[in-house]
């Protein structure tokens, strides 16, 4: 318990559930209010904690307020030109402004028989087709996660029948507008049997706002189930950005998470997945860009709860600057997940020496018969690669830039759309030193 | 084209300075096909390194022109684009680069040096079909990261593959027939007899005559503790093929003690 004066304090937050979506429904209050009693009653993190060790969110407690942004400004040109953009793009598309949905903005599309996308803010107000349980999680996860149960606004929720398949895929694209507004998105997927789709989260900040978001996406594969989801982070340079993906997995399900961390000041993102079921396949794929002073840490964990299941985990940091990044990846095999395969990777180049990086794989092994193997690297970047490529009058800017590709391309590769892959390619490109040269040249 | 007078190089390894060349003379002129040949850890690849400008090695004396320039003044890359070409001994792994890109990249940064517009993905792509079907290379290494996973006889391909592309003046190739079947041997031989003309120097570093069979040198140098201690036309090669170095050193320890 915090027993220090909270400075983020003040009576009024305890009346932000009476203004939000669902508040004319008892038990979505309810819900809100222990939620924001929970967390009052811890506080933000500490240092002190093991989970933050690394990680000081304190900047978030000074802020003026943290109650949710309620009137959206209207979008910056740049938002407004990517959603035209995406809206022309084979994707069904749903654009949030500061945590709320921008129908104006969106194109939906026609969905297939079985599929429904709606926002959460609707759903909560009619609350009868939203089971209770999916949207009161609040003791799962971080406290973040109860922040965000209680102060949610809105978020797209996507709802699979058995065996249908989406071939576009969902693009969620969240842009945050103004300064120092606080943005607590909620996404909630589910699955089922057999049911396919590809979930893209992409969140845009402008220049220079001190915004903070706060958000939490919940994925429920059923049996057979597979989720493709890719989340970019692309937050303004002062932006705080805290982040839950998590996912639970039915038998013989596949879930694949990719995340690309590349704008931000501070991020933190818990991505989390259990699997609850026989022969369960779990990928998750990471890449962060730092330069500056950018601050991210990647917490992953994975519970191997059932037997046969497989997980592969390949994460991947490049840092220049003073940026600080930190990857914690833990797999937990419990008892009777026999069988099981895990493979864990956490590679990072450093290119400055102000730059740093913690990394730390956990493994924590209680069945019999696994295969379970991790390793971490932290190195720069090689002088042989770099004379093989000045060698053959590459100049030496363009070919460090080449080698960064090459080392992120590992990560990217593994992208299964095509055009998300080129979009994000070129978003890892625009960062480099001469990156546009090399993008023509692809 | 090249003048390499009384080059020194000595290596920082680890806070002792190891001499490893001790006075190398060599002038190699535009036209000319030149062997060096030498027991193993005599410095070949040292002296064709420091030639392509790998960083870490000391020149403590002597100089290097090539074309009328300082060529120990240049960069790596400045090297290349006037036109000096090394074939690695040990060909390097780019991970997450493809073939394709790293050749295109090269390319169009020679071009873009000489005031040549960038080759477009049509031009580009048939100018290197053609090249990989010369050196006998198989078209899907091209999608394929730089050298990774590569055989080691495509591994040395792909270094005549870009050396084909390039065009250089000056090609330097160290032991390129090194751990090559016959077939691939001859291919490599074909492209370097393809690249010869008037214009244009070759320098081959190699342990066997073979090479020398089907690309005959008109200088054979052999180089012995970092120094060039004989040279003489082809048939030095074969004698040395016959009698070993031993023999050349000892003539050479016995003129200097003369
Ligand atoms: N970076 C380095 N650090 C320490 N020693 C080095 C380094 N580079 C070269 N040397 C040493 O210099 C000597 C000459 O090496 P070099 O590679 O030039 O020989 P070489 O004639 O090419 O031999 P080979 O026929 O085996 O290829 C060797 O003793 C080698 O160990
Ligand atoms: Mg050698």
């Amino acid at each position: 318990m915090n027993t220090q004066p909270k400075s983020w304090y003040n009576m009024e937050l305890e009346h932000v559930p009476y203004a939000l979506a669902g508040h004319n429904v008892p038990w979505v209050l309810a819900a809100r209010q222990s939620a924001f009693a929970r967390f009052a009653a811890h506080g933000f993190p500490t240092r002190h904690e093991e989970e933050w060790k690394y990680t000081d969110v304190s900047v978030i407690g000074r802020r003026t307020s943290l109650a949710p942004d309620n009137i959206p400004p209207d979008p910056s040109s740049e938002a407004k030109l990517l959603a035209w953009a995406l809206a022309s793009e084979d994707i069904h598309l749903m654009v949030f402004v500061n945590g709320h949905y921008a129908p104006g903005l969106s194109m939906v599309g026609d969905l297939p028989a079985g599929v429904r996308m709606t926002s959460l803010a609707d759903m909560l107000d009619d609350a009868a087709d939203l089971p209770e349980s999916l949207f009161d999680q609040q003791h799962k996860h971080t406290i973040f996660a109860a922040l965000n149960n209680a102060f949610a606004t809105d978020g797209a929720v996507l709802n699979l029948a058995p065996r249908t398949v989406l071939k576009a895929p969902i693009y969620l694209l969240f842009i945050a507008s103004g300064h120092g507004v606080a943005i607590y998105p909620r996404n909630i997927v589910v699955a089922g049997d057999g049911a396919r789709a590809t979930v893209i989260e992409h969140y845009m900040g402008t220049l220079d706002a001190h915004n903070f978001t706060n958000v939490v996406t919940q994925i429920s594969l059923s049996a057979h189930a597979e989720i493709e989801h890719c989340k970019l982070l692309q937050e303004g340079p002062a932006a705080t950005h805290i982040a839950g993906i998590h996912a639970e997995q039915a038998a013989d399900s596949h879930f694949v998470s990719h995340i690309f961390s590349l704008g931000g000041r501070l991020a933190r993102n818990d991505i989390t997945a259990q699997l609850l079921g026989r022969g369960c396949h779990c990928t998750l794929n990471g890449l962060y860009l730092l330069d500056d002073r950018q601050h991210m840490d990647h917490h992953t964990r994975i519970d191997h709860l059932a037997a046969e299941g497989v997980s592969r985990e390949h994460y991947r940091g490049i840092l220049d600057g003073e940026s600080r990044g930190i990857f914690n990846g833990k797999v937990v095999v419990h008892t009777g997940a026999n069988k099981t395969d895990a493979h864990q990777a956490n590679h990072n180049l450093l290119l400055s020496r102000q730059a740093e990086v913690d990394t730390k794989p956990q493994l924590e092994i209680f069945a019999d018969d696994v295969k379970c193997t991790h390793g971490a690297t932290v190195g720069q970047l090689d002088d042989n690669s770099l004379f093989y490529l000045r060698s053959r009058g590459i100049d030496a800017e363009l070919a460090r830039s080449v080698l960064i590709y090459g080392f992120a391309n590992d990560i990217i590769g593994r992208v299964g759309v095509p055009d998300l892959r080129t979009r994000i390619e070129h978003l890892v490109l625009e960062r480099l030193p001469q990156g546009d040269q090399i993008k023509e040249l692809l | 084209m090249l003048t390499v007078k009384n080059l020194h190089v000595a290596i920082d390894d680890n806070g002792n300075g190891k001499k490893i060349l001790r006075g190398i003379d060599l002038n190699v002129k535009a036209g000319e096909v030149h062997a060096i040949m030498g027991p193993n850890a005599s410095g070949k690849s040292t002296l064709v390194q420091v030639l392509a400008g790998r960083e870490g090695y000391q020149v403590t004396a002597g100089s290097v022109r090539y074309l009328g320039q300082d060529l120990l003044a240049m960069t790596p890359e400045q090297r290349a684009r006037e036109g000096v070409f090394l074939a690695f001994q040990y060909p390097v792994e780019i991970p997450g680069v493809s073939n394709a890109l790293f050749l295109k990249t090269a390319l169009n940064a020679m071009r873009k040096y000489h005031g040549l517009p960038d080759l477009d993905a049509m031009d580009f792509l048939s100018l290197v079909r053609k090249r990989m079907k010369h050196v006998g290379m198989d078209e899907a290494l091209l999608s394929r990261a730089v050298n990774e996973g590569f055989s080691g006889g495509e591994k040395k391909r792909n270094e005549i593959l870009q050396l084909s592309v390039l065009e250089p003046k000056l090609a330097i190739l160290d032991e390129t027939d090194s751990g090559l079947d016959i077939d691939a041997l001859k291919l490599v031989a074909d492209g370097v007899n393809d690249m010869r003309s008037p214009e244009r120097a070759i320098v081959l570093v190699t342990h066997y005559q073979r090479l020398l069979d089907y690309t005959v040198p008109d200088i054979v140098h052999v180089l012995s503790q970092g120094r060039i201690i004989k040279s003489g036309g082809p048939e030095l090669a074969r004698e040395l093929e016959q009698h070993g170095y031993g023999w050349v050193e000892a003539e050479s320890t016995a003129r200097q003690v003369a």
